[in-house]
């Protein structure tokens, strides 16, 4: 088990070293010079010595390959550079947005899965029937519901019902956990109701094919409980191909966030990304492009890494 | 199968040798009835985009200020915006954008996807390792992050909205195709094209591009409804379709979630619009992808 944890680990740094090259060089395809197109886009007339200067400050007066260097000697530091907006360093830009994210990912991911689960196992054990069908529009409804539209109809909801609006400013969960959960609770049911439908999916058809396994078939014959059956001889089985998906649309989970994050007006990583490209911030850019793809990366470590805890196969294989 | 035609059981992809037309619609409509439904829907969304000048009430560009916010009424049957524009005649118009931008981004990305993906089965080798490792790397970031930093290179306006929604959708519709294309290239036909000396292109656009066609079918409708749904998340955000052009996701932002209490129709009909569409796409992709094969279900 050591051998292929270590052996798994060790393919992380090359997958980020192309990563981190390839956003590199996508930045750089730009036609033009990401410093004149930025200041241009303002609208204002610049003089070539301001563009001078703003190029030498951000280092890109050098030669490509220099700032290649350096883009890959800081990313070891971790040092992401310096944002071309605040001109604070991209690593501290994004930092402090972080927890709120990355609380909000956790939430949704919650809200998914115990949407998707019961649905899922409910709608298999019911094949071909309206509960069936009930949830299949469920969730096939819930993957073309834009989640901002539905983070709009929830604040409706609270503001016509509850004559109540969540709270604007964010408070850390342990400093207060009930404002800070009234706060997140709402996105997080906006986000989570489209990233369930896939996963509600994937139980669904996961569910029907251990249904069909002779266990299964042994389970019934020997007269357990339908309960028994359903939960501890099919679901356990049919349990890892939804722990990918789960753990795949965590790391996608920035995508939804981008919108929602909008709508609810919360200061996380979403609405970062949002500024960055309005503001043409490269190296902003660069940055959160990266940790997105670091996300997708060590996601896939920890199911691989998963997968041969829960199935001792791969690991020997 | 059993036509005995040897040129049919050697097609991995089951597209050959149609019956009559109607027929098969017909059965197509009685076996999906839902999917049925969606084209209908479809159909009509289409001829309103096509004559949304003859069957818009008023001008979506129109402001009247003496009637800002008025509720849905015999007069303006969706009620009206900020600006007292008609909702309706907005989102007639908005469906010219929708299904512009979604139709030709899904076709540029599915295409650009099959031909590089083709390609990349055909050579192989060192350019096989080299595209699939990018490849690998662009749809590990989510569809829309993709899309926005596409926009940031490209800058804003329609025309590179959706240039960033085709290349994001690009790399997913060349590993889908890609993977096809391989069995295609062990394929007889492909030996003799080359046996006869055919230029790689040749072979590539000629040989193996129609015979990949299902899945490149599959790939394009499912896009479909991820373009409308992108199109409106990024005009919303402000990186896409740019005001006074009416778009449904633009439809959404600002005054829509301001006024929300005020005036929930702003808010609740464009997305009913989008849903609605995104809904019947999908559903029809659903459909067709079962219908041309079902092995290729996700």
């Amino acid at each position: 088990m050591l051998r292929y944890v270590l052996a798994r680990l060790a393919l992380v740094i090359p997958t980020l070293w192309a990563v981190a090259t390839l956003i590199f060089l996508l930045v750089r395809v730009i036609p033009g010079d990401i410093v004149e197109l930025r200041l241009v886009s303002g609208g204002s007339y610049v003089t070539p010595e301001v563009i001078q200067q703003e190029r030498a400050r951000l280092g890109l007066d050098k030669p490509v390959w220099v700032q290649y260097a350096d883009w890959i000697a800081g990313l070891v530091r971790l040092d992401l550079g310096t944002s071309m907006w605040t001109g604070g360093p991209v690593s501290k830009e994004i930092a402090i947005r972080l927890e709120l994210s990355l609380q909000l990912a956790v939430m949704a991911t919650v809200v998914a899965v115990t949407l998707a689960l019961p649905l899922g196992v409910w709608a298999a054990v019911r094949r071909g029937t309206w509960v069936d069908h009930l949830v299949q529009v469920f969730s096939v409804a819930g993957l073309a519901t834009p989640s901002f539209w539905l983070g709009i109809l929830l604040l409706l909801l609270l503001l016509t019902v509850f004559r109540w609006l969540p709270p604007m400013t964010f408070t850390p969960l342990w400093v207060d956990p009930v404002a800070n959960l009234s706060q997140l609770i709402w996105p997080a049911l906006a986000v989570g109701y489209r990233y369930s439908a896939v996963a509600t999916r994937m139980t669904r058809s996961a569910m029907l094919e251990v249904l069909r396994e002779d266990y299964v078939r042994t389970a019934w014959a020997k007269g357990l409980a339908e309960r028994a059956v359903v939960v501890h001889h099919a679901l356990r089985n049919a349990l890892l191909p939804v722990v990918t998906v789960v753990g795949l649309e965590f790391a996608f989970l920035l995508g939804g966030l981008v919108v929602t994050e909008q709508v609810f007006n919360l200061n996380g990583i979403g609405k970062l990304f949002v500024d960055a490209i309005s503001r043409r911030d490269y190296t902003l850019i660069q940055g959160l492009m990266l940790l997105v793809a670091s996300a997708y990366v060590l996601v896939n470590v920890l199911l691989d890494l998963v997968y041969a805890r829960l199935d001792p196969r791969i690991r020997y294989a | 199968m059993a036509t005995g035609r040897p040129d049919v059981l050697a097609q991995p992809w089951p597209l050959a040798g149609r019956p009559r037309r109607a027929g098969r619609l017909a059965r197509f409509a009685r076996r999906y009835p839902v999917a049925a439904a969606s084209a209908a829907f479809l159909f009509l969304l289409v001829l309103a985009a096509l004559l949304a000048p003859q069957i818009a009430p008023y001008d979506p560009l129109a402001n009247d200020y003496m009637a800002m916010f008025s509720p849905p009424s015999a007069k303006h049957w969706l009620g009206t915006d900020s600006f007292g524009r008609d909702i309706l005649s907005r989102l007639i118009f908005g469906a010219r954008t929708a299904l512009l931008v979604g139709l030709t981004s899904s076709l540029v990305g599915a295409t650009v996807g099959a031909v590089v993906g083709v390609a990349s089965a055909y050579f192989g080798g060192i350019v096989d390792l080299v595209v699939q490792r990018v490849t690998d790397i662009l749809v590990s970031f989510p569809l829309i992050v993709l899309a926005m930093a596409m926009v940031a290179v490209l800058g804003s306006g329609t025309a590179n909205l959706v240039v960033a929604i085709a290349l994001s959708f690009a790399p997913r519709a060349e590993l889908v195709v890609r993977s096809s294309a391989l069995q295609v290239r062990q394929m007889t036909y492909v030996e003799a094209a080359r046996a006869v000396g055919a230029s790689p292109w040749r072979i590539i656009l000629r040989h193996m591009l129609p015979n990949v066609l299902a899945p490149y079918l599959v790939m394009l409708t499912a896009f479909l409804g991820q373009a409308i749904l992108l199109e409106a998340s990024l005009s919303f955000l402000g990186l896409g379709v740019a005001e006074p052009t009416p778009a449904w996701g633009l439809m959404l932002s600002g005054a829509a979630v301001d006024f929300v209490q005020r005036a929930p129709w702003m808010a609740v009909f464009p997305g009913l619009a989008i849903t609605l569409t995104v809904l019947a796409f999908n559903v029809l992709g659903d459909a067709l992808r079962d219908a041309l094969d079902p092995k290729l279900r996700v």
